[in-house]
């Protein structure tokens, strides 16, 4: 699988030197060899073999979608009719969804593949995919001489590692605070986080309403540019999806960036924050320098207290949409001695530690007598946050930003100090809670030989300007460095 | 205004004055949920008017219709209430197996509903404003069932998500008596406009009855609110009862505590089902899966356009252009169906008289058969046929009576009743001069008591002839030939 990208294949796919099942026994042979990695919850083989042929047989007759025959990972959040859909959680046990979420529908009437479901965090709350019940995933990348397992990020970990291990050409992911940002970067591959609105939700186990939003996971920016394309567009299904024309991402590729305007926001260095990160900072503008951009300073004075206010709102919707999993009508159910202890025993044994941290956050900011010092209040900083980003978008196209403050972690680093963890998403959140598209592209090596990402930042429902300006940071990185296959031999 | 001293109760301490306001949830005359496509029709088999949005599982999304919207606007309009052209659904979250999702969706500070009034008709023929103080808009919770099964409650999501307007009243009604009349005008309300069938019995509307008592002048009392109550006499029952322990627990020294109550239909009695203390925190939010909902104010226009004549001003207009007393205009325009019949049989005939023998006779005879108006055996045309006969002279108003009785029996119409007991009013003036001369031979006592002053027999004699020609006789002639015949 090695070398190759949706666009390569899809161009050897349509010259007809490769078929959609060559392409998938390849894939699946591959993600039988990475499972020491742990990314896949489930693997649907079979169906990835049917999917091909039925690939195969459209390019036949000519009505081949475009995704025809390319085999991705998708992230265990998405339901997928008939096939077990988890959450990555012991509370969704056995739960067979009898419908399939928009997007991945619309994947599938692209023509692509369904690898099997990726591992994640526990509904998708983490940013190391330690909350897992299916168990942590491992980065494919190790540090130089040395053989810790490194995590892949998260939430979206499992995806990461399907694409950055190889076996997958692409992978759904879903951002909430940085859940597909974040592990691109850690695992060298591009994510965006598309506007809100952009993707449906429907038939995505929801985390945070307001802020979650399904995305690409990719090689290259090429290829998530195609990604999207498929997955995005108006759903009557989800009254918060945009009706707005899904343009061709690909067609802004390859523009100059002449003209363009890339902000650089001084609020984005942090306390502790490792020299190397500013130096590719520096670096990547240096780069966009060069290509014909003009570089701005802008001032996102509301930054600081992004992170406080997504550990608010995200918990508080948090609380409200995980209500539904009490063992009445699916999944797990832990019998009690009443309602009330049924509900409390399949709650306690179905969630994890994470979740139930969050469920009692949330509950507790939206209690009568702190609703107005937590929620209302983080809901107006939240207003001031994306009004920070309107008077920046006055001035600039695009913002740039590293995508999180350090390189990949060792497992088991930081689980005791969920704060700690929490600061990883301190440059991707903002993003989250002003609605706005961003993508993080692999841009170079730290120190310790694991990728760094550079973020960049758009304007609502401008993801073209970001795959324009990102794949112009792609050529100029040249970003070549892949994992070795330490996972082959470990089988 | 009436004198509010007239509606309030003797303690054993001096007069108490009840306060009482009304939440009402009414389900809306919608096809489909207020967020999903699923069936709203009553009676169905359990469980078999689920969607997947109902029934809250993963992933799934609400997504408002529009039908329950514009019902909801052209209630508030139809309660004389500001339309908020912006307003938001929230979350209130609390856990119950009927409540799958674990929240339901209402409008907590942004009703879609504002401020109106609803005037209530008293049984004395006077009128008095109530305040509306909001109307929004609300999904149903399933329904428990704990008698199918000694040992298991079972769980039906029919109603789950159905569409519920929740009409929140001032507190401004002060009697058991106005309490019902409030019930029964917004029930009329609804019904006129088409956006809730009002059937108690089924459901479709149900009250929250929060009721307190203080002395005349007082400051408002601690109220209780007693749940779901689904009957007009019920809920009278349950003001009666609830004002009069309220005032026995403050008169023997005691304080209320507010109180959430149930009425027990069996035993006439409420009875406390959870306090204060143990209240929910319902943790209300604003459902981030639905957008604020924006209202075009030029919507709002074409609906208050295309209102239906209301309660109110039908019951003004048949006052003035009827010459109807309030009280008779006001039972006619309880239901637009009566108003209706009234109206199609008044055409072209004395209105006074056709709002008597609805109001009366008719009525009587359609509450006793308790049929629907629309399957009476006496339609408006049969009705306006036998007026016709009454008011031309055919038969008298009293031998009316007797043709109406067998028009219910038979169905026929009054013609064919009429020649058929040969009951068409005598007008022949021989015809009655026999019979008058036949009673008084008959009664020379009487005739002679007459003469010397006892003028009050001369109804007697009326009623002897009359008698004696079945009832026939026409009554203004009758009275003309005997006066002659009696004159000295």
């Amino acid at each position: 699988m090695d070398g190759f990208t949706i666009a390569g294949a899809r161009d050897r796919l349509t010259k007809g030197d490769l078929s959609a099942r060559e392409l998938t026994q390849t894939a699946i042979k591959a993600m039988e060899a990475a499972r020491p990695l742990n990314a896949m919850i489930t693997e649907t083989a079979d169906k990835a073999l049917d999917m091909a042929d039925a690939a195969d047989a459209r390019r036949k007759s000519g009505e081949a979608g475009l995704l025809n025959g390319i085999p991705l990972a998708i992230k265990d959040l998405f339901c997928t009719e008939g096939v077990l859909t988890t959450a990555a959680s012991h509370i969704l046990d056995g739960f067979h969804p009898p419908y399939e979420s928009t997007v991945t529908a619309n994947l599938w009437k692209a023509g692509a593949v369904m690898l099997g479901k990726a591992n994640l965090d526990e509904f998708a709350m983490g940013s190391s995919n330690e909350t897992s019940f299916y168990g942590p995933v491992k980065s494919p990348w190790r540090r130089r001489d040395d053989n810790a397992g490194l995590v892949p990020g998260g939430s979206s970990g499992g995806s990461a590692a399907a694409v950055a291990s190889g076996f997958a050409l692409g992978a759904t992911g879903t951002d909430t605070g940085g859940s597909i940002r974040q592990p691109a970067g850690f695992t060298g591959i591009v994510g965006i986080k598309p506007t809100y609105g952009r993707c449906s939700r429907w038939g995505i186990v929801a985390f945070a309403s307001s802020l979650d939003q399904a995305g690409p996971m990719t090689r290259t920016v090429r290829d998530a540019a195609i990604m999207l394309r498929a997955m995005a567009g108006f759903d009557a299904k989800d009254s918060t999806s945009v009706e707005a024309p899904v343009p061709d991402y690909e067609a802004a590729l390859g523009q100059s960036l002449k003209g363009l305007r890339i902000g650089i926001p001084k609020e984005y260095r942090v306390d502790n924050m490792p020299a190397e990160i500013e130096t590719l900072w520096q670096q990547g503008i240096a780069w966009l320098r060069d290509a014909g951009a003009e570089i701005v300073d802008i001032t996102l004075p509301h930054t600081k207290y992004a992170l406080p206010t997504y550990y608010i709102v995200a918990p508080a919707e948090a609380s409200s949409n995980l209500a539904r999993y009490d063992g009445v009508r699916f999944g797990l159910r832990v019998p009690g001695k009443d309602l009330t202890d049924t509900y409390e025993r399949t709650r306690a044994e179905g969630f994890g530690a994470e979740v139930r941290r969050r469920i009692m956050v949330g509950t507790y900011v939206l209690s009568a007598g702190y609703y107005d010092a937590y929620y209302l209040k983080a809901q107006k900083v939240r207003t001031l946050i994306l009004r920070d980003f309107e008077e920046a978008f006055g001035k600039v196209d695009a913002i740039l930003t590293p995508t999180a403050p350090s390189t990949a972690f060792a497992v088991g680093a930081k689980t005791n100090d969920p704060v700690e963890m929490y600061l990883n998403d301190v440059f991707t959140v903002p993003v989250n809670l002003a609605g706005l598209p961003g993508m993080s592209v692999p841009a170079g090596l730290g120190s310790d030989g694991l990728p760094l990402g550079l973020q960049l930042i758009g304007k609502a429902f401008d993801e073209s300007t970001l795959f324009r300006v990102g794949e112009a940071i792609e050529r100029a990185a040249n970003f070549t460095a892949r994992p070795e296959k330490w996972w082959e031999a470990a089988r | 205004m009436t004198d509010p001293a007239k509606n309030y109760v003797e303690g054993a301490t001096g007069p108490w004055e009840i306060v009482i306001g009304m939440e009402v949830h009414a389900q809306l005359q919608s096809q489909s949920k207020l967020f999903s496509g699923a069936s709203t029709t009553f009676g169905a088999e359990p469980n078999s008017q689920v969607s997947f949005v109902d029934a809250a599982f993963p992933g799934m999304l609400p997504v408002i219709n529009g039908k329950c919207i514009e019902l909801a606007v052209r209630t508030g309009l139809g309660l004389k209430a500001e339309i908020n052209l912006h307003s938001v659904f929230d979350r209130k979250n609390y856990f119950y197996p009927d409540l799958p999702s674990g929240y339901q969706i209402s409008q907590f500070l942004q009703p879609v509903v504002g401020k109106g009034k609803l005037v209530i008709d008293l049984p004395d023929g006077s009128a008095r404003e109530v305040g509306i103080t909001r109307l929004h808009l609300e999904q149903d919770a399933g329904k428990s069932l704990h008698d199918q099964s000694p040992n298991l409650t079972f769980i039906d999501l029919n109603r789950s998500g159905v569409a519920l307007m929740e009409i929140v009243s001032e507190p401004d009604l002060r009697s058991a008596e106005e309490a019902g009349a409030y019930l029964k005008k917004l029930r009329a309300i609804v019904r006129y406009l088409g956006t809730c069938d009002g059937n108690m019995e089924e459901g479709s509307m149900r009250a929250d009855v929060n009721v307190s008592v203080r002395k005349p002048g007082q400051p408002f009392g601690t109220r209780c609110e007693i749940k779901n109550v689904n009957s007009i006499r019920f809920v009278q029952q349950a003001v009666e009862y609830e004002s009069r322990r309220q005032i026995d627990i403050i008169e023997g020294g005691g304080k209320i505590s507010q109180e959430t109550r149930l009425f027990d239909t069996g035993k006439g009695v409420t009875r406390s089902m959870r306090s204060k203390e143990e209240a929910h925190d319902y943790r209300y939010f604003p459902d981030p899966d639905l957008l604020p909902l924006e209202l075009d104010a030029a919507w709002v226009e074409e609906l208050r356009r295309n209102l239906p004549e209301l309660p109110d001003d039908k019951k003004a207009r048949f006052i003035s252009q009827y010459g109807l007393s309030p009280y008779d205009a006001g039972v006619l325009v309880a239901e637009q169906e009566s108003a209706h019949f009234f109206e199609t049989v008044a055409k072209g005939r004395d209105a006074k008289m056709v709002s008597n023998w609805i109001t009366g006779d008719f009525f009587a005879a359609l509450n006793k058969s308790g049929q629907s108006l629309q399957d009476f055996v006496i339609d408006a045309e049969k009705l306006g046929g036998l007026l016709d006969v009454i008011a031309d002279g055919t038969v008298s108003n009293s031998l009316g009576k007797q043709v109406f009785a067998a028009m219910l029996e038979s169905g026929k119409d009054a013609m064919a009743v009429i020649d058929e007991k040969g009951l068409r009013q005598v007008t022949d003036t021989g015809a009655i001069d026999k019979a008058i001369d036949a009673i008084l031979a008959a009664n020379a006592d009487k005739l002679a008591e007459y003469r010397s002053g006892k003028d009050k027999l001369f109804g007697f004699f009326v009623g002897q002839v009359m008698k004696a020609m079945g009832g026939k006789a026409n009554p203004a002639a009758l009275n003309d030939l005997l006066r002659k015949k009696l004159a000295p």
